[in-house]
């Protein structure tokens, strides 16, 4: 426990020493608020479909908190080219808990960097419609930030360049953002589309988290948690197999 | 405290160790010496549990790294040819993940990291992140990291390359005087053969995978006719260069990281 503990703490100091990172990190959130929020508004309302910033709004949590927890997982391959990966891999702990302390303290970081782009969408106008719900919009960054945590520290135990690393965001990270449901109603898609966003386990996030926080829901919370957890365990589970394989 | 037998590696058709053997004893200061590409590295992961011998036997104070992984690393510290600080962490808190990784009592970790920071005169910049260390400083606090868990055998993967002639004697000095003070066997390799020659009670030279000869300095010596172990050891290894392929794709990522880490 000590050194899961120790590798998480480890996780959460860097990333409070890092701040220029961490306001770099809001941009790209308030920008897809804004931009989006505000230009695709008065398209969105002709439509019938209500305010567009509170709609995009627990799409945009959901993809910082998405992005954060790649990211961090994926600095794994930081630890290998620095070195720092190597004195862990001679400590005298099972690698499992290296893993884990790696990938919970990745979470951790997403959720800290999700409550923060929370603030900002509050600033930025949006409101939610029932305060008793907030407890479960912070489960559901929770368990996104699980999953693609352990996604990222998979992909960081395979991993061995950047080349990679522009592959895995172009053809991994973006399509999971895109194809979320993040920026647009999940109702009346193409039947491919509909089936490729059922596949996407960040569908699921962003309906739990739509549904905490404005009360509109496209399946229900109880299978979003469900298909969360299980995606999470699974990546977990494949996450620690590929990590207990590397060799330095 | 170090026994190896018949020990191999072989990668595809490329045998990096080739059958080698030899004995460590407690206590001991032992070099092993070679050229770039030997199998010195490679010998250490080995050693160390990082990489699964193909053939041949292996003992760390008794017991076998792959049956008993975690007591073996228990029982020794190890200081990476390559840096293996976390340069965002202080060195403070390098040695307290070091200390509870390896399960030292916190009271224990507390009084002896204050000891070995001081010994390797990090003390005073304890809180500084490790990123602002010089090579030198950046090495002796992997030194005392190293000995923060009382280990029997400390592996040292050319510890001194790049330091200047005045850090790497008193790198030395202060190696020598915790090898005495604690009695702890040390594995080193090193490209300097006046620090071998220096340090060193035991020497193995390898090349190409095999031990081409072993014994303390001055047998070395007497067997080649030379004044100096530098001497002795190019009439073993020959004084044809060797070519190591460059890890090409490794290289330019940590160009392109350290970018980013300026940026940031």
């Amino acid at each position: 426990m000590s050194t899961i503990y120790i590798l998480w703490l480890r996780e959460l100091r860097r990333y409070v020493r890092s701040r220029a990172q961490i306001v770099a990190s809001l941009g790209q959130p308030l920008l897809y608020l804004i931009a989006l929020g505000f230009g695709m508004g008065p398209i969105f309302q002709k439509a019938g479909q209500g305010s567009y910033l509170q709609f995009v709004a627990p799409g945009v949590i959901a993809m910082s908190v998405l992005f954060s927890s790649v990211f961090s997982g994926i600095g794994l391959l930081w630890d290998r080219q620095f070195g720092f990966l190597k004195e862990t891999l001679v400590a005298p702990v099972p690698r499992i808990q290296i893993m884990l302390g790696k990938t919970l303290g990745a979470a951790t970081v997403a959720v800290v960097q999700g409550l923060l782009v929370v603030v900002v969408c509050f600033l930025a106008g949006f409101r939610v419609a029932n305060p008793l719900m907030l407890p479960f919009a912070l489960l559901f960054m929770v368990l996104i930030a699980c999953v693609f945590s352990a996604l990222g520290t998979a992909i960081g135990s395979v991993l061995e360049n950047m080349q990679g690393f522009q592959l895995i965001m172009n053809f991994l990270v973006m399509p999971i953002f895109f194809l979320s449901g993040a920026l647009y109603p999940l109702s009346n898609l193409p039947s491919v589309m509909t089936a490729v966003t059922r596949l996407d386990p960040l569908t699921y996030g962003v309906d739990g988290l739509r549904t905490s926080l404005i009360g509109v829901s496209h399946f229900n919370l109880g299978l979003d948690a469900l298909v969360l957890v299980s995606v999470a365990t699974v990546l977990m589970f494949v996450g620690s197999r590929l990590f207990s394989k590397i060799q330095v | 405290m170090i026994q190896v037998e018949n020990l191999c590696k072989k990668y595809g058709d490329f045998t990096a160790v080739d059958n080698i053997s030899f004995q460590v004893g407690q206590g001991e200061i032992f070099a092993f010496l070679g050229p770039n590409g030997a199998g010195k590295t490679t010998t250490i992961k080995m050693l160390t549990t990082l990489l699964t011998p193909t053939s041949g036997q292996l003992r760390i104070d008794g017991l076998h790294p792959s049956d008993n992984a975690n007591e073996v690393r228990k029982r020794f510290g190890i200081v990476f040819q390559d840096p293996s600080l976390d340069g965002d962490m202080t060195a403070y808190e390098n040695m307290e993940l070091h200390g509870v990784m390896y399960h030292v009592p916190r009271k224990t970790r507390i009084a002896r990291t204050e000891e070995l920071l001081r010994t390797f005169e990090l003390w005073e910049r304890r809180n500084d992140q490790a990123k602002m260390f010089s090579g030198g400083m950046k090495r002796r606090l992997e030194i005392a990291r190293a000995f923060l868990h009382t280990p029997k055998i400390l592996f040292l993967d050319e510890p001194t390359l790049g330091l200047d002639p005045q850090t790497r004697n008193q790198l030395w000095n202060q190696v020598k005087m915790l090898n005495k003070s604690e009695g702890v066997t040390v594995f080193l390799t090193t490209h300097y053969m006046d620090e071998a020659d220096r340090v060193a009670q035991r020497i193995a030279i390898i090349d190409h995978g095999k031990i081409v000869a072993e014994g303390t300095p001055e047998s070395l010596k007497q067997q080649t006719n030379t004044t100096t172990l530098e001497d002795a050891y190019l009439a073993y290894t020959g004084s044809s260069i060797r070519d190591e392929t460059a890890n090409v794709s490794s290289d330019q990522l940590k160009q392109v990281a350290q970018m980013w880490s300026k940026k940031r």
